[in-house]
């Protein structure tokens, strides 16, 4: 039969592979030859052979027909043909999990593993440990210990590697081979040791202090095996990053030392551990760096590669400490390997100088068609990094990245390109009108629904400010004949945005919503109608409240606009807001139930939060659990936790303050560092400097050693005055303490009184304002009106930098910058910074703050919001 | 995150494919891939991706893959990205010298496929479970001691092989039958089966 075989294989030439058309029931057939007596090794290794090629194609064996085939060949074990025995095991293993009974081998292989032929014990050991679970692990576990110090390292490997695999089932059984382990670990052998200390560390990794210990020996005894000293330089690594140790810590010294190594896997390893350490300084980082300079012109290209890859890492926090192997990389700018080649360029671009620019995008453009996608990704993330420093060179970025927009890719990798090229518009306004023309482009044909959302919300937010908004319409409205219904609706979404803030445009853009409202779909539809509707007024501030500040989810979700459409939207405005408050509730995370025109609900509703749970709503949720603070309303803002006490003292209690519409809580986070005491009848007493009133204490009842605990207060603030927003509270911890066993935790029976003066709280004006982001900051200006604005005029003599300005107000105030107006243009001696928040009871305010610089900083503050005495706190609280 | 947790589980897969992609081996040792079908998308992307190009190493599907080509083969094995990437060249070289010798450096598609059992022994030899159990190619053709293959056929003369044949097993036997037409008969006369 095989001689047959043979022949059609020689006459059929080289191309032919003898197992390509095996049938699995065929070989199965085959297999019945496995019970002729006498066993003829040749045959039933080539049909083992068989089987286990199938396996490895995919093939499915059924549980009925693999335990067929499984016990035929534990028949093979008669035989004593070296190469047959070992296909057995194989086959063992391969089937394991998909026959049944497999544990009737055990005698087989026991007696194989502590026979006399060394060529059988190590597979033989692993193939009982494939089949073994942990009862029976027990009754081998002599054979295990012994085998795993045997002095044939095949054996010992193969025990230990065995071990390793059982450890995620049966952790208590080989817990108890540790000692074996340790005697393995000094083996001569440099596989046994790096298996030894595999798998001592993955028996030891929860406890720190062994591991640490363990890293002491070794380090100090020194090993042969470059594997086992990469693993070594991974434990010391991730303990000096689990312990925060210093850089002069000896673990550190080790890893440095292994830069000095002979073989080039450990050298590597130890360089890329310490590039990867957090909080390198360029000097630690400088032997790491030459010796990739030193991989760079590696023959090997994996080496090469390895090197820049690590460079790469290296220059996106210190892009200094790698202009040293400027050079270098050049030259594997040309290297065959383009993943080498794409790398060596990004890390370039990240070191080199503006004018080098031109030359490197030039040179990967040569090939970008050639690397893969994750690469090209890379690519665009360098190009992402480099406009943000060179922002001069945004053409010549803007005309690449377009290139690639039009390339082949997948999802990511049009992702990252469309995210950058949105961050270059948002950063470079001179750029906005090109790069909106290429996303125009690509949302033509774009199968990435996500995507085409996404530019489309980005069309109506810009486009209507470009000096030719309605070139843009064409794109859109192609978009509402030709896509899929989330598209559509977007594209509607945008068209409406472009009717309200041009006039002109307007008489169109109603024609095309018209049509809108004959879509197949309910959701655009609605969208349709609503817009149409809300356009249809022309007036500016339901365009302002609809349509620009609306929704702020680019791709909204269902606005549940159908119980609104019906409604007649031209009755006065505050009837349609209380409809649309109505049919936004779902959308927003705090339900507001008062519909008093005051009380706004757009204030939560806008909130740029996503939906689940935030920090303030699990605050919510724990205040209302405490009966003392039931009827405050619901949440308005939570600050971030403020530190009261230095840190490392006795007791460190931390303050997070929240706000609700008339009332405060303070939130005391106190946690006892002294293990000998217990601390009872915990409280934080308040003297408060202006007219604010401490309603109640929440006192914790126990505050055992390092478990952390909440009192709380509640203070009320004062009504006649509602301008008093700041005040200073001098704060006292007082408690019951009680002595007790530092090792049980038992407490005396008596206890006396103390306490502990903490650092003053300051309430500020912040603490009543929350942030609201307005997309579209004018619009929401017209929208407040001028009724209450009040406009004043400030010096800031101590500032020096308009950035600093900025800062200053942002985090005073509290508010949300909008537009983008936080970052100030370089070389600009004047800036207009637009704030909007909420503040407590819901009203909206809005600040435009012009700053001009001369010696110090100029300020003039406009304030609008709904409210007058919100504008005078505001003005108030800056002078 | 700690990217780079120590472990011995160091090697996701080692993939031997042919000239037009299709796998002739394929051991995955985690569950990246679960499913077959998955298991062949990668390795259609990883020889689109590397057949062309003779460079050692890539990066795909966030994995750092290190191959080889020779005459109609690929090799290759397959680490995470955050593998160091010379224990991983060390894996492929250690597979790829091991056959050399078993194969007597005639490395290609169809001495491979004569040679299966041999293959399977050897990857088993030097990775198990993803732990790589032995890197020095001598130790791996040592343990898998395939019997009879110690002197190439090829360059036998008749009369060597027909006194190798003598002296040794039927596997040997099963060899000479598929060194020549003029084995064929000596190959009759010592098989007992025909």
């Amino acid at each position: 039969m095989i001689k047959k075989f043979d022949k059609k294989d020689e006459e059929s030439g080289s191309g032919s592979n003898p197992f390509q058309h095996l049938e699995k029931s065929a070989v199965l057939q085959e297999a019945r030859i496995f019970n002729e007596t006498p066993i003829n090794p040749r045959r039933c290794l080539h049909i083992l052979t068989k089987i286990i090629y199938l396996l490895n194609q995919g093939e499915h064996f059924g549980t009925m027909e693999a335990t067929e085939a499984f016990f035929a060949m534990t028949r093979l074990f008669q035989s004593n043909d070296q190469t047959l025995r070992r296909m057995c095991y194989l086959t063992i293993k391969e089937m394991a999990n998909i026959s049944e009974d497999v544990i009737i081998v055990t005698s087989s292989l026991t007696k194989d593993m502590t026979g006399k032929e060394d060529v059988y014990r190590g597979p033989a050991i692993r193939a009982l440990c494939r089949i073994t679970d942990t009862t029976m692990l027990q009754a081998i576990e002599r054979y295990m210990k012994q085998a795993i110090v045997d002095k044939v390292p095949s054996v010992s490997s193969s025990a230990l590697v065995s071990s390793l695999h059982m450890v995620k089932m049966s952790y208590d059984v080989v817990k108890r081979w540790v000692n074996e382990a340790q005697e393995a670990a000094s083996s001569d052998n440099i596989m046994v040791q790096y298996h030894a200390l595999g798998l001592l560390y993955h028996l030891r990794k929860n406890d720190r202090l062994a591991v640490s210990k363990m890293l002491n020996k070794f380090t100090k005894s020194g090993l042969k095996s470059p594997f086992a000293y990469c693993m070594l330089i991974r434990i010391a690594s991730k303990l000096l990053e689990e312990t925060e140790a210093g850089h002069d810590s000896p673990l550190f010294d080790f890893i440095e030392s292994c830069l000095r190594n002979k073989h080039e896997m450990v050298v590597y390893e130890a360089a890329s551990a310490i590039v990867h350490m957090p909080n390198c300084t360029a000097r630690e980082l400088a032997p790491a760096v030459s010796v990739l300079q030193l991989f760079c012109s590696s023959p090997k290209a994996a080496l090469r590669y390895a090197a820049v890859r690590t460079l790469n890492k290296v220059a996106m926090k210190h892009p200094s400490a790698v202009t040293a192997c400027n050079l270098d990389l050049e030259n594997l700018i040309t290297d065959s390997n383009r993943s080498i080649a794409t790398l060596a360029i990004t890390t370039l671009l990240k070191t080199g100088s503006e004018s080098s620019v031109d030359r490197l995008m030039k040179q990967i453009s040569s090939f970008v068609s050639e690397i893969s996608d994750e690469f090209k990704v890379v690519v665009v993330q360098a190009i992402s990094a480099l406009c943000q420093k060179y922002p001069r060179k945004h053409s010549v970025m803007m005309n690449f990245l377009s290139n690639m927009l039009r390339d082949d890719g997948g999802f990511e990798y049009k992702r990252a390109i469309v995210d950058c090229i949105i961050s270059i518009i948002e950063e470079n306004p001179e750029s906005k009108e090109t790069g909106l023309a290429h996303l125009c482009e690509f949302i033509e044909d774009c199968e990435h629904t996500v995507l085409a959302t996404k530019i489309l919300h980005l069309l109506g937010k810009e486009g209507p400010r470009t000096p030719s908004p309605s070139k843009y319409i064409r794109f859109i409205f192609n978009r509402v004949v030709l896509e899929s219904e989330a598209v559509r609706a977007a594209a509607v979404s945008a068209l409406a945005k472009f009717g309200a803030q041009n006039d002109d445009l307007l008489p169109s853009v109603l024609v095309l919503m018209q049509r809108c409202m004959m879509d197949s779909d309910d959701e655009v539809r609605d969208r349709a109608t609503f817009y149409m509707n809300v356009l249809q007024q022309k007036q500016k501030a339901l365009n302002a409240a609809y349509i620009f500040n609306g929704e702020n989810t680019h791709c909204a979700p269902s606005l549940n606009l159908r119980a609104l459409v019906c409604v007649d939207i031209s009755g006065p405005i505050q009837e349609v807001r209380l409809c649309l408050s109505v049919s936004s509730v779902p959308l927003a995370n705090t339900p507001i139930t008062e519909q008093k025109t005051e009380f706004a609900p757009v204030a939560t509703s806008k909130l740029p939060e996503k939906p689940g749970p935030t920090r303030q709503d699990i605050y919510q949720e724990q205040l209302a659990a405490i009966p003392e603070f039931q009827g405050l309303g619901s949440l308005f803002k939570t600050s971030e936790a403020v530190q009261l006490t230095e840190a490392e003292t006795e007791y460190v209690v931390r303050c997070v303050k929240h706000t609700f519409a008339r009332h405060m809580v303070f939130q005391f986070d106190c946690t006892n560092t002294l293990n000998d005491q217990l601390l009872q009848k915990v409280m934080v007493q308040m003297e408060p400097s202006e007219a604010y009133e401490v309603l109640h204490y929440v006192p914790a009842a126990n505050l055992p050693y390092s478990q952390p605990g909440s009192c709380y207060s509640l203070v009320r603030l004062p009504e006649d005055d509602p301008t008093a927003v700041s005040c200073t509270f001098s704060c006292t911890l007082k408690y019951l303490v009680k002595d007790c066993d530092p090792n049980t935790g038992e407490p005396d029976d008596d206890g006396y009184d103390d306490e502990y003066v903490l650092e003053d709280l300051e309430v500020t004006v912040a603490d009543h304002i929350q942030k609201v982001l307005k997309p579209n900051f004018a619009a929401a200006w017209d929208e407040v009106g001028g009724d209450f604005e009040k406009e004043e005029t400030f010096a800031l003599a101590s500032v020096r930098t308009l950035d600093e300005a900025v800062g200053n107000i942002i985090s005073f105030l509290g508010m949300q910058p909008c537009e983008r107006s936080d970052k100030v243009p370089e070389n600009k001696n004047s800036h207009i910074l637009f704030l909007a928040g909420v503040f407590r009871g819901g009203h909206d305010v809005l600040v435009r703050s012009r700053l001009a610089l001369a010696d110090g900083v100029t300020m003039q503050v406009t304030v609008r919001s709904s409210d007058e005495t919100v504008v005078d706190i505001i003005l108030a609280s800056v002078g | 995150m700690f990217p780079l947790e120590p472990s011995l589980y160091t090697v996701k897969a080692v993939l031997i494919l042919d000239n037009d992609g299709e796998r002739l081996y394929a051991k995955y040792y985690d569950d990246t891939y679960p499913s077959v079908k998955e298991q062949k998308a990668f390795e259609k992307n990883i020889f689109s991706k590397t057949h062309r190009t003779d460079s050692e190493i890539a990066l795909l599907e966030g994995l750092t893959v290190v191959y080889k080509s020779n005459i109609d083969l690929f090799f290759y094995v397959v680490g995470s990205s955050h593998e160091n990437e010379v224990r991983s060249l060390a894996v492929l070289n250690c597979l790829f010298d091991s056959l050399s010798q078993m194969l007597r450096k005639n490395v290609e598609r169809r001495a491979l496929l004569e040679n299966m059992e041999g293959l399977f022994l050897a990857v088993d030899e030097i990775v198990d479970g993803g732990v790589i159990l032995e890197s020095d190619p001598q130790q791996v053709v040592h343990r898998v001691a395939l019997r009879g293959e110690d002197v190439p056929y090829s360059e036998q003369t008749v009369t060597q092989v027909s006194t190798t044949a003598l002296v040794t097993s039927f596997i040997s036997a099963y060899y000479i039958v598929q060194c020549g037409s003029c084995t064929i008969t000596l190959f009759t006369l010592y098989s007992p089966e025909t």
